[in-house]
């Protein structure tokens, strides 16, 4: 293996870990202005996880190992799927251990061991966040797959560094399609749904009756939940690389081109900047759904990514 | 060579029925028995998967005519690279089922004769492998009954609950409506290989051969699919699956849904590919649609389960719904003249009918330990069992994680190569496939993630969380024969998905016989790490490095945190500040698939009810609440209700014939022998 790509590939992973929190905190701070609130320094997020991961653990007396083990899981799980979306460049070492479908069952593996610590414990609670969360995680799922297939048309290809190959070297007409306007959409509103942002569910909450993904974690302390807060901020990061890399791919670095990493940063950093404050202004400007509300939002999500399709074939 | 894979087969079958005369000689000493038939079970089933996996290595294909049968009638074995599969398949699960079985059927000792269930289960497993081994009409159908006898007298085993009758009785009678169809099936096929003029074309052989008009097909071959559907339990003829595979004991289970449900899946490819070959493009449609429904509906009725076994039953349902869309999707492809896609299809429903019967199996097996322990099937009264249970919980759940295809385990690998198949549709000719095709990958995923879902519920109602039933049974680990069993299946569950790119090319020989085509050669371009089926640019996969990559990060992340003693609590748990907590406060297998039930309720016949008793002092503070469920298939009431019904008012009418007097009787003769002469000349 050469050296140069497995250079790259360290960094992109350096980067995701670090670059992660800056990005929750950028949201956080985007949301505290748009609502009128000072807001935390961008570099809250790590002070968070200092803090827990300096913390004693205090686990429920009827923990077992698989309560223990999902943080360790969830992180990894979390971290290989950073290796593998192109964030930086494309081509890395890691790229060709998954292509996109794989990479959406290894987000679902951290979702299946967090669903299984939820329940661990025995409360009403866990069980609750365990069963609304894989209600909208198979609900997700089916509309995820039908973007990732739009999606895959243009380019004939689920890898991601081909797709993110071939939309960046192609001219902007090929590149807007109705198809992937549609797509696109739909991913948008998966990747709410799937990062559990307002209006499916609303990381702030400690509400009995509302939380989701809270309710599964809402047990862990000290360095476990540093770890699992910690995969969630990435896993928003990732899904924001996830769009970035399958509809604007701009500026992304080629295959083994360093030279190009620094200008590929750069728009790195405006495309979060903006999608962070995108993804602010969907969220102050809607209102958590009810539960059963959310298999209309990801009902709706699916029709786009179908009509994606058929416009693929009847336009284009 | 001084013998050859078929001589190994036969020795293996011929062992099988050995151990039925052996069985009676122990009859004093059972446990003795237990041990020495399972045992030879065990080495007789590796003879066979050693034929096997040597057949489909060299792609060879071996014949033989066996001087029993009726005159002129001869039984004709066949060993190919199918077949060879096959054998295969059956053979590792039924090594795992005997090791295991050595230590389950040790618990029925004292309890009940155990002879019957040696005998039986060997008379299966022959019966099974003479199945894929029969390359004539006669020998198949007779392999076939033997098969399903067998079975029958498995289900039957604990016969002194009417429910296990019951299901026994419904199993028996759907599989003899399914024999009929492919008697008929074969009927007919004979019958035009050789213009209906003698007996000499009951032999594949000769089917093989004949060229079929397409409507003589078309009725041949829905005659099977109808046949082995009813076998296979597709959907609508599913009912006697989770009525059956409960009431049988585990190691009978794990059969049943591993390998006996395959034999149907072999019976369609066999059908379809092999002696048929040329048809149109909208059977493999018929055959995929099929599959969707099955797959979609089997993991929704699984969901609404709370008998443990009866939801593993429903997933049997769903994972044949997922083989019949790999086959569907290669016969349609197959019809379009395009081999390497075909072989693509063909070897991911092939490679998931191998899946699902290792983690079926493991499942099932899991299950019958669980049923060891605690004497209960119902998941609303278990709970906590991780605890007891450390081996059985780690090994459910790398059956739970490779049945809801999560990498890095089997599972995954076949769903994600049937997704590449049918995102290589867009290259079909027929527009309306195009449109179904996006729908059924959608459908497919929408399985794969209820699947996860449903065994988020199984494991965690059953293994996690605090014991939920009333009186609390001193539960002990199960014995180590059970234990090995399942440690077997679980090591194949993890070499299948970490190492695919090897299986494949193992595997070839049997697109290469069936469809003309290979996708080993692209699916090892960079090299045996990755999975690239059809080309690398397009897709690739590597097991390994996904799951060295966890192992990685996991264990890095592990050691870092604990170079420092952390120390770890042991506290109440917190419950958002909730004090009293109770056992019963669990969310249970009916609440957990409740968010489900609602949104996907209108495909089930559900009947729910809220009792509040009196009020005490204020009508805020109901003393007593009754909540009472019953989901219920809508099929049984549309399909299966009516048709019981008209054959029990035919039967009564009919019955107004036999008057119990003699004097009737011979009007009766008087009367037809009176007809016959009229109209017969």
């Amino acid at each position: 293996m050469k050296f140069l790509p497995l250079l790259m590939e360290i960094m992109q992973l350096l980067l995701l870990l670090t670059a992660a929190p800056v990005f929750a905190g950028w949201v956080k701070m985007v949301k505290c202005w748009s609502q009128g609130r000072t807001s935390p320094s961008l570099l809250q997020p790590y002070r968070d996880i200092a803090k827990l991961f300096s913390k004693d653990v205090v686990l429920a007396e009827n923990a077992s190992w698989i309560f223990r083990f999902t943080p360790y899981i969830v992180f990894g799980a979390t971290l290989l799927a950073g290796g593998i979306i192109p964030i930086l460049s494309v081509d890395l070492p890691l790229s060709a251990t998954a292509d996109v479908i794989a990479l959406v069952a290894l987000f679902a593996i951290a979702r299946f061991f967090t669903a299984l610590a939820g329940m661990d414990i025995g409360t009403a609670f866990g069980g609750m966040g365990s069963s609304r969360e894989m209600m909208i995680a198979s609900l997700a799922e089916p509309a995820m797959l039908m973007a990732v297939f739009t999606m895959s048309l243009a380019s004939k290809s689920t890898s991601l560094s081909q797709i993110a190959y071939v939309i960046a070297n192609s001219n902007i007409h090929t590149v807007l399609k109705p198809s992937l306007a549609f797509a696109f959409l739909a991913f948008v509103m998966i990747a709410i749904a799937e990062t559990g942002r307002i209006p499916v569910d609303n990381p702030a909450t400690h509400l009995e009756l509302t939380m989701i993904h809270e309710a599964m974690i809402l047990e862990y302390s000290g360095r476990h939940l540093a770890l699992i807060e910690w995969a969630g901020m990435m896993k928003l990061f990732l899904f924001m690389s996830l769009g970035a890399a399958a509809f604007f791919p701009w500026g992304i670095a080629g295959a083994g081109n360093m030279a190009a990493i620094p200008v590929a940063l750069i728009y790195l950093i405006i495309k979060f900047a903006f999608a962070g404050v995108v993804l602010v202004l969907i969220e102050t400007g809607l209102a958590k759904m009810r539960l059963f509300r959310v298999t209309e939002f990801l009902g709706a999500a699916f029709l786009l990514a179908t009509l994606g399709m058929l416009a693929h074939f009847i336009l284009e | 060579m001084i013998f050859s894979p078929l001589d190994l087969a036969s020795l293996s079958i011929l062992l099988f029925l050995l151990q039925v005369l052996l069985a009676p000689f122990f009859k004093k000493n059972e446990r003795f028995m237990v041990n020495v038939c399972f045992s030879l079970a065990a080495a007789a089933s590796l003879l066979a998967v050693a034929a096997g996996i040597w057949t489909v290595e060299n792609g060879t294909t071996e014949k033989a005519i066996l001087a029993l049968g009726l005159p002129d009638l001869p039984f004709h074995l066949r060993l190919d690279s199918l077949s060879g599969f096959f054998l295969t398949t059956i053979g590792l699960l039924a090594f795992y089922v005997s090791v295991y079985s050595i230590g389950y059927v040790r618990g029925f000792i004292g309890q009940r004769p155990v002879m019957r269930l040696v005998i039986f289960y060997s008379f299966f497993i022959a019966g099974m492998f003479m199945v894929v081994l029969a390359d004539d009409a006669l020998f198949f159908l007779i392999s076939w009954e033997f098969m399903a006898a067998a079975s029958y007298f498995l289900v039957m085993y604990e016969d002194e609950k009417a429910e296990n009758k019951r299901a026994a009785f419904l199993y028996l009678v759907i599989a003899h409506i399914g024999a009929v169809a492919i008697l008929l099936s074969f009927g007919v096929m004979a019958g035009l290989a050789t213009g209906f003029k003698d007996f000499s074309g009951y032999t594949f052989d000769a089917m093989r051969a004949s060229h079929f008009p397409v409507e003589w097909a078309t009725a041949a071959f829905f005659l099977s699919f109808f046949g082995f559907a009813a076998k296979a339990g597709i959907i609508p003829l599913h009912v006697w699956l989770p009525e059956a595979h409960p009431v049988a004991p585990s190691n009978i289970s794990a059969l049943m849904s591993g390998v006996m449900l395959k034999t149907a899946i072999y019976g369609i490819i066999r059908v379809t590919l092999d002696i048929i070959k040329v048809f149109p493009w909208w059977w493999g449609a018929v055959v995929l649609v099929f599959g969707l429904v099955s797959a979609v509906m089997g993991v929704l009725y699984a969901l609404m389960q709370h008998d443990l076994k009866r939801l593993l039953a429903y997933h049997s349902v769903e994972n044949i719904g997922i083989i019949l869309i790999g086959i569907g999707l290669c016969m349609v492809f197959t019809s379009f003249q395009m081999p390497l896609i075909a072989a693509l299809a063909l070897t991911a429903g092939v490679y998931h009918t191998m899946n699902h019967a290792m983690f079926k199996g493991l499942l099932f097996m899991g299950a019958g330990a669980v049923l060891h322990a605690t004497h209960e099937r119902n998941m609303e009264e278990m709970g906590g069992l991780i605890h007891k249970m450390p081996w059985t919980a780690v090994l459910f759940l790398i059956g739970c994680v490779s049945i809801s295809a999560l990498p890095p385990f089997n599972g995954f690998v076949s769903e994600w190569l049937t997704f590449q198949a049918f995102l290589l549709s867009p290259s079909l000719p027929a527009p309306i496939l195009k449109l179904l095709m996006p729908i059924g990958a959608a459908i497919l995923a929408l399985t794969g993630a209820l699947a996860a879902a449903c065994f988020v519920k199984a494991f965690g109602v059953t293994f996690l969380g605090r014991w939920r039933g009333q009186h609390k049974p001193k539960i002990q680990e199960v014995n180590w024969p059970m234990r090995i069993g399942m440690m077997l299946a679980a090591a194949t569950c993890l070499l299948l998905g970490i190492l695919p790119t090897l299986f494949i090319g193992w595997m070839d020989t049997i697109p290469v016989q069936l469809v003309g085509s290979t996708i080993s050669e692209s699916a090892g371009t960079y090299g045996w790490l990755w999975l690239t089926p059809v080309a690398p640019e397009r897709a690739s996969y590597s097991g390994v490095i996904v799951f060295l990559g966890i192992l990685a990060v996991v264990a890095v992340a592990y050691i870092m945190l604990h170079v420092k003693p952390g120390a770890i609590r042991r506290g109440n748990a917190w419950d958002c500040g909730f004090e009293k907590l109770t056992e019963r406060m669990q969310y249970n297998a009916t609440s957990f698939s409740m968010p489900i039930r609602r949104i996907f309720g209108y495909l089930f016949d559900i009947k729910e009810q809220v009792d509040l008793s009196p009020q005490s002092a204020h009508s805020a503070f109901p003393k007593r609440l009754n909540y009472y469920l019953r989901v219920r298939d809508r099929v049984w009431g549309w399909l299966y209700k009516p048709i019981a019904e008209a054959s029990f008012w035919l039967s009564r009418k009919v019955g107004m014939l036999q008057q119990g007097r003699i004097q009737t009787y011979l009007i009766y003769s008087f009367i037809t022998i009176i007809l016959l002469l009229v109209f017969v000349k």
